[in-house]
């Protein structure tokens, strides 16, 4: 098989799994959970009021209409209305995008680059005993619960010290920039750790192999080696392990958003989550699920134009 | 008799003589264990049980006779800590049972019968992996009710498809072995195949998941009780930690301190017994 068709099969394979998204999305909110109306209107409705609010809701449609719903909202973006705000959902998510990126995206960056430098670096004195102390540390830091990260992070750097804002968010590009230098430390934080110990890992399984002994052994420098010969094989498992992580940053930080008050898209999620907000809770999980369905997709495919060895079945 | 001896000196028996001579390995499984003893007393009732009583002033700071200090009714702190391992250790071990079990299953039955039944596994955990844990953790814990049983089976279903994974990439290998070959020809069925013959050709890969999933099964009850879905009425590491929010900006950093520390070191523990337990049991990372 080669690969146009490969890619061709790829992306069909995308409508199953999002119409087993849709499904299990509906089997979860519309089929499973409790009654919206009884927590919208509390313990003591009447009924009347109860019917009237789940026809205003088109909850009493049929379910086989409720999941085309569900279905048809992947395509058209058209969410409907938040339950608790009244607002448009799609235009909810625009708006809060944005601020979630201010965010994701430098901490993102920066601790790319920081945890490819570390893993490099122990890898080079792999065995040795700074590369167990490094690794000792990386395990170490993602012990820690992220909560206390946070807590500790905003109480000391902000409050105490007064080097970032406590909390708060202004849009517009120079204006953001001091409410999310300290959100975006404490994201890289969290996760240099495990991002150190995964490329460790691949550049490891890299070192090992035959072309690397046969580069030493026609007398390359050790630092020619790592750069030109093992972090370039390496890239193709780095490439998927980063690319796979995109959609988790349009997705924001549901922790970092709620602490440091930005209005970002997991904020939305928070405040659907304590208001039992369901459709913007459905419409953010149909979002962030296309995202990484898409992105999964864009992952293999480079995987397989990227290496050579990865046989087509 | 002495052939006997011999063959039993297995991957496990190495494994496990590995592991021993690994002091660092040896100390967090003691931890582990003590953990464990700790969480099993305190449900016996027999140590912090007194953890809801006020025995002193409000804040009362760490001293020597409050030794982590008191949380705002007058409560001793420590004893919370210590009622809250009852929680982090029960949490660990059922989600862990939990995504075993489906992980395991739903692996196997794939990766042994190939075909459509794996199409359609595959199919389930790729869809079900699509959905981000944290909105699938919520909508559980929506249908189920507040409480430590919702917050079992949300983790427990939502941890499998890693597991599930890596079993059926082991069954589709496993398969076709002579082994296998061998045990179909002196009559196994299926069941007695996949569980008897190649399941414990696998286990390791089972056991190095399960200590991992135990400890972010602990960092996950933190979060659900952030987000208010956590288990309620009784204390645990997360409500802890949820409740400092409030109290840190007074200066009181002792509950915060205390949940903190008591689940880093656990969760470090599982994170380097894991390590540990990869490379004594993994055949492939023989020699490096």
């Amino acid at each position: 098989m080669n690969i146009y068709s490969y890619i061709i099969r790829r992306l069909l394979y995308v409508i199953p799994v999002l119409l087993g998204v849709c499904l299990i999305i509906f089997i979860l909110f519309n089929v499973l959970s409790p009654d919206p109306t009884l927590i919208m209107l509390g313990k003591h409705a009447s009924k009347t009021q109860m019917m009237e609010l789940r026809a205003e809701l088109k909850l009493d449609r049929p379910w086989f209409i409720q999941y085309i719903d569900i279905v048809r909202s992947t395509f058209t973006f058209d969410f409907g209305r938040s339950w608790s705000t009244k607002q448009e959902i799609s235009e909810m998510i625009k708006n809060g995008a944005i601020p979630s990126l201010t965010v994701t995206l430098p901490a993102f960056l920066v601790s790319f680059v920081l945890s490819i430098s570390i893993s490099l670096f122990v890898s080079f004195y792999r065995g040795k005993i700074i590369d167990r102390s490094i690794v000792f540390v990386c395990v170490a830091l993602m012990s820690i619960s992220s909560l206390a990260y946070i807590l500790y992070g905003q109480m000391f750097f902000a409050f105490q010290l007064g080097w970032f804002e406590i909390s708060g968010y202004e849009s517009g590009f120079p204006d953001f920039i001091p409410y999310v230098l300290l959100p975006i430390l404490i994201w890289v934080v969290l996760s240099v750790g495990p991002d150190v110990r995964f490329y460790r890992t691949i550049i490891l399984d890299e070192v090992y192999q035959d072309y690397v002994r046969t580069a030493r052994a026609k007398g390359l420098a050790e630092s020619t080696i790592m750069f030109k010969h093992v972090l370039k094989n390496a890239m193709v498992s780095i490439i998927t392990y980063v690319v796979i992580r995109i959609p988790f940053l349009i997705l924001g930080s549901l922790l970092i958003e709620s602490f440091f008050s930005i209005p970002g898209l997991g904020g939305i999620i928070l405040n659907a989550i304590n208001s039992s907000d369901f459709p913007v809770l459905k419409a953010m999980t149909v979002l962030s699920a296309l995202a990484y369905i898409i992105f999964s997709v864009i992952t293999d495919v480079l995987y397989t134009i990227v290496d050579p060895r990865v046989r087509l079945k | 008799m002495k052939n006997e001896a011999q063959k039993s000196k297995s991957l496990w028996y190495h494994a496990w003589e590995s592991l021993v001579s690994d002091k660092m390995a040896v100390t967090c499984l003691i931890i582990v264990l003590a953990y464990f003893l700790l969480a099993i007393l305190s449900s016996l009732g027999l140590v912090a049980s007194d953890y809801a009583k006020e025995i002193g002033p409000s804040y009362a700071p760490p001293s020597s006779e409050y030794l982590f200090g008191l949380d705002i009714f007058g409560r001793s702190v420590l004893a919370k800590t210590i009622k809250g391992t009852e929680v982090a250790m029960s949490v660990g071990l059922v989600t862990g049972i939990i995504s075993m079990i489906i992980g395991v299953f739903l692996g196997a039955v794939a990766g042994y019968f190939g075909g459509k039944i794996d199409e359609v596994i595959v199919w389930f955990y790729t869809t079900f992996n699509s959905i981000p844990y944290i909105m699938l953790l919520v909508a559980i814990t929506f249908i189920l009710g507040k409480g430590i049983l919702a917050v079992y089976l949300a983790l427990g279903l939502t941890s499998w498809v890693g597991l599930c994974r890596l079993i059926r990439g082991e069954f589709i290998r496993h398969k076709d072995r002579e082994y296998v070959q061998a045990a179909a020809a002196i009559g196994g069925g299926d069941f007695r195949k996949i569980f008897k013959h190649i399941l414990p050709n696998v286990l390791h890969i089972v056991i190095i998941n399960f200590s991992l999933q135990f400890q972010v099964a602990i960092k996950s009850e933190v979060i659900l009780s952030y987000l208010g879905l956590g288990v309620q009425g009784r204390p645990s590491w997360g409500t802890m930690i949820n409740d400092a929010k409030l109290e840190l900006a007074r200066g009181n950093w002792w509950q915060l301190a205390a949940a903190t520390a008591a689940m880093m070191v656990v969760v470090l523990a599982f994170n380097i017994l894991g390590d540990a337990l990869r490379d004594a049991l993994d055949p492939k990372l023989k020699g490096k």
